[in-house]
């Protein structure tokens, strides 16, 4: 089982994210589980998601505290809290710019791309790409089609648009 | 009388047959009586809307009272009239009057 | 014949409130009141979807209440029609009366229940203090563990509910299986059409054949017609557990009325309810089973009618149980209000295992794997008639 955490502020859009990614596992016959850490939903307020990917039925249900990959999609999160808690040994930051940790990193430049592409900082489809890329959770494909259970016309096309680019601009720090 | 037992009642409360409760003649628990006088009354209805136990009828006809034509009047089914008095309440131009049972 | 089984899978990534909009669209149902609360709003947001787009021919009803919306399905199934409605938390306990009203008409009604703490304080947050104060209204209740239970659930829940002239309440963790997205694999909408025949009721308003339905009953009749809700209740386990066979050879998924994990050899049981403490106590079985304790879990699938004898026959012969509960049973003989249906069922049948009542995951405070496998440990160290108040600050 790989066990992905998010973080993000409110309206970044990191639970669709983590949602997204659940459906392109589903989509590849895999089991998923993605779920929010439930608050009210405030704008900027920090949230996180959680995402567990299995080739069995997954059955916990708790938060998850030790997991494979932690997703940042604000720096600032950095310094109101430890994003990095509980990421186990060997695991991986993916996160929106260059950000000097001490684990293994993938970065992209979501919020840059973002503004370019949609002309707003929601950075969450950048980062789906950047996690593809960085732990091949799911194909790109497959990310792309179940963007598409998502977002749909014209804000599929730019989304999905966004995706590919932080994809290919994803690297290793 | 003997009552029926669980399996025996319809469920849900339901009542299977229409116009059971005509079984139960309330006439009896009167002790006063409502009169209607024809003579006075103006057909509004009242007291037939407002009756409990939907013991007014309305009976069709040609009916003249006081030079005016109508085509109904009102009548009381003491079989079932319990004497309520509500009738003779409501009514606009007190045409109905509680007398005491004989 | 080609059977659902044989067709090609349909698995769709859903929250467990989207399936059950799902199933209903499946179960074709004819009138859908509509109010919204969280954590249940998405339910009605999706049939509203399926209506305007035509996938769905339903007649959907906004209201101005919850006590409404109860009262207008209550209103629909008088006549005739299959029903559907959902709510949370202070919905829940808005219908309440209307609750009673349903199973006294003896109306096939089918609600969603997203199971949500009650106020005060405020809380958005999950756990089953609204399903629990629906105890005694005379309701099927079943509790789901998976967004793919909750739709086979509800499809079942019809078959049930037109069988025993009753409604049914199907109810899932808020949130955290309400908001959760997995894999749900649907079925064939013409074989769930198969599978729900429209019956002929008594109980059913037709101007060609008139009844009376609402009416007074005087104390010599009043508590024989109580009396037979108790009766079609408890008969009902029979058919919840017939219909689940009959779907479970239609569709190729059944769950009985108690899940059961690696109870066959088990010393110490947990018995739980819902996705959250049910999955994770199930993780917990295996962990406290690497440290040598011989642990299982069961969960209740069906809370109401009560399977005290399935339950009983569980408990009589391992050293100790536990009952986690997500409510409290405030001022009650113990804290956790099953852990009192469940020690009631085995006093019923004069068993004396020893047990311990846990409450935990309260307005959704955290639950973890680790807190489960605690339960086993304290179980194993002989620990017994008292309640255990998890995850408190104390
Ligand atoms: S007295 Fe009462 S029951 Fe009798 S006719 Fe008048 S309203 Fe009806
Ligand atoms: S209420 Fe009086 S006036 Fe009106 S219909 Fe009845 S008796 Fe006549």
């Amino acid at each position: 089982m790989i066990e992905i955490r998010f973080h993000g502020r409110g309206g970044q859009g990191m639970v669709t994210a983590s949602q997204v990614l659940a459906t392109a596992a589903i989509m590849e016959g895999k089991y998923a589980q993605a779920f929010p850490e439930f608050g009210p939903e405030r704008r900027g307020a920090p949230v996180k998601a959680y995402l567990r990917v299995d080739d069995k039925p997954i059955y916990k249900r708790e938060p998850i505290v030790e997991p494979d990959v932690v997703v940042v999609g604000d720096q600032s999160l950095f310094v109101s809290e430890n994003p990095l808690e509980g990421l186990k040994p060997g695991g991986v930051l993916v996160v929106n710019g260059a950000y000097k940790a001490p684990v293994k990193t993938y970065y992209v430049d979501a919020t840059s791309l973002a503004l370019k592409i949609l002309g707003k900082a929601i950075v969450n489809t950048a980062m789906i790409g950047a996690v593809v890329k960085a732990t091949g959770i799911v194909r790109l494909e497959s990310a792309l089609a179940a963007l598409g259970k998502y977002f749909t016309g014209r804000l599929y096309e730019l989304n999905a648009q966004l995706v590919k680019i932080a994809f290919d601009q994803t690297k290793e720090l | 009388m003997s009552l029926p037992k669980v399996h025996e009642i319809p469920i849900g409360g339901i009542i299977t047959e229409p116009g059971s409760s005509r079984r139960n003649p309330t006439g009896g628990w009167r002790s006063l009586k409502p009169v209607l006088h024809d003579d006075r009354c103006i057909r509004c209805r009242i007291c037939w809307m407002y009756c409990p136990e939907g013991t007014i009828k309305e009976i069709k006809g040609e009916f003249v009272v006081k030079g005016k034509k109508y085509q109904y009047k009102y009548e009381i089914d003491y079989t079932y009239c319990k004497g309520c008095g509500i009738c003779a309440h409501e009514c606009p131009v007190k045409a109905i009057e509680m007398v005491p049972e004989t | 014949m080609t059977t659902a089984l044989q067709k090609a899978r349909t698995v769709l990534a859903l929250t467990s409130n989207y399936a059950a909009a799902y199933a209903v669209k499946a179960a074709d149902v004819d009138v859908v009141a509509v109010y919204p609360i969280t954590p249940q709003t998405t339910i009605v947001e999706k049939i509203a979807e399926f209506v305007d787009d035509g996938e769905l021919n339903a007649e959907l009803i906004h209201v101005e209440s919850e006590h409404s919306a109860m009262s207008a399905v209550v209103g629909a199934a008088a006549a005739g029609a299959r029903v559907f409605t959902a709510t949370s938390s202070q919905g829940l306990e808005l219908m309440h009366e209307v609750l009673h009203i349903a199973s006294g008409l003896r109306l096939p009604i089918v609600m969603a229940v997203p199971a949500r703490a009650l106020s005060a304080p405020i809380s958005i947050h999950g756990d089953y203090s609204d399903v629990m104060n629906t105890r005694d209204t005379g309701w099927i209740t079943y509790i789901a563990a998976s967004a793919q239970e909750v739709y086979d659930t509800i499809i079942q829940a019809y078959k049930v509910a037109e069988t025993v002239l009753l409604p049914a309440m199907v109810a899932y963790d808020g949130f955290l299986m309400s908001h959760t997205t997995e894999p749900v694999e649907l079925n064939d909408e013409e074989e769930v059409r198969r599978f729900l025949p429209r019956k002929d009721r008594p109980n059913v308003l037709k101007p060609e054949k008139p009844i009376t339905m609402g009416a007074f009953a005087m104390p010599d009749y009043y508590y024989e017609i109580k009396y037979q809700v108790q009766e079609a209740l408890l008969g009902s386990l029979k058919v919840i557990e017939e219909v689940d066979r009959e779907y479970g050879r239609t569709f190729g998924r059944s769950y009985g009325v108690l899940q059961t994990y690696r109870v066959e050899d088990a010393d110490y049981i947990v018995v739980a309810y819902g996705g959250a403490s049910f999955g994770n106590a199930r993780e917990a079985v295996d962990a406290a089973r690497e440290k040598g304790i011989k642990a299982g879990a069961v969960r209740l699938r069906v809370f109401r009618p009560f399977p005290a004898d399935y339950i009983a026959k569980l408990l009589a012969d391992v050293k100790a149980f536990a009952v986690v509960d997500r409510a409290i049973a405030f001022g009650g003989p113990a804290g956790g209000p099953v852990f009192a249906e469940v020690v009631t069922a085995l006093w019923m049948r004069g068993i004396d295992t020893p047990g311990l009542s846990i409450v935990h995951g309260i307005g959704q405070r955290s639950m973890y794997v680790e807190d489960f496998v605690k339960i086993f440990e304290m179980l194993k160290d002989g620990e017994k008639s008292k309640v255990v108040y998890m995850g408190l600050r104390l």
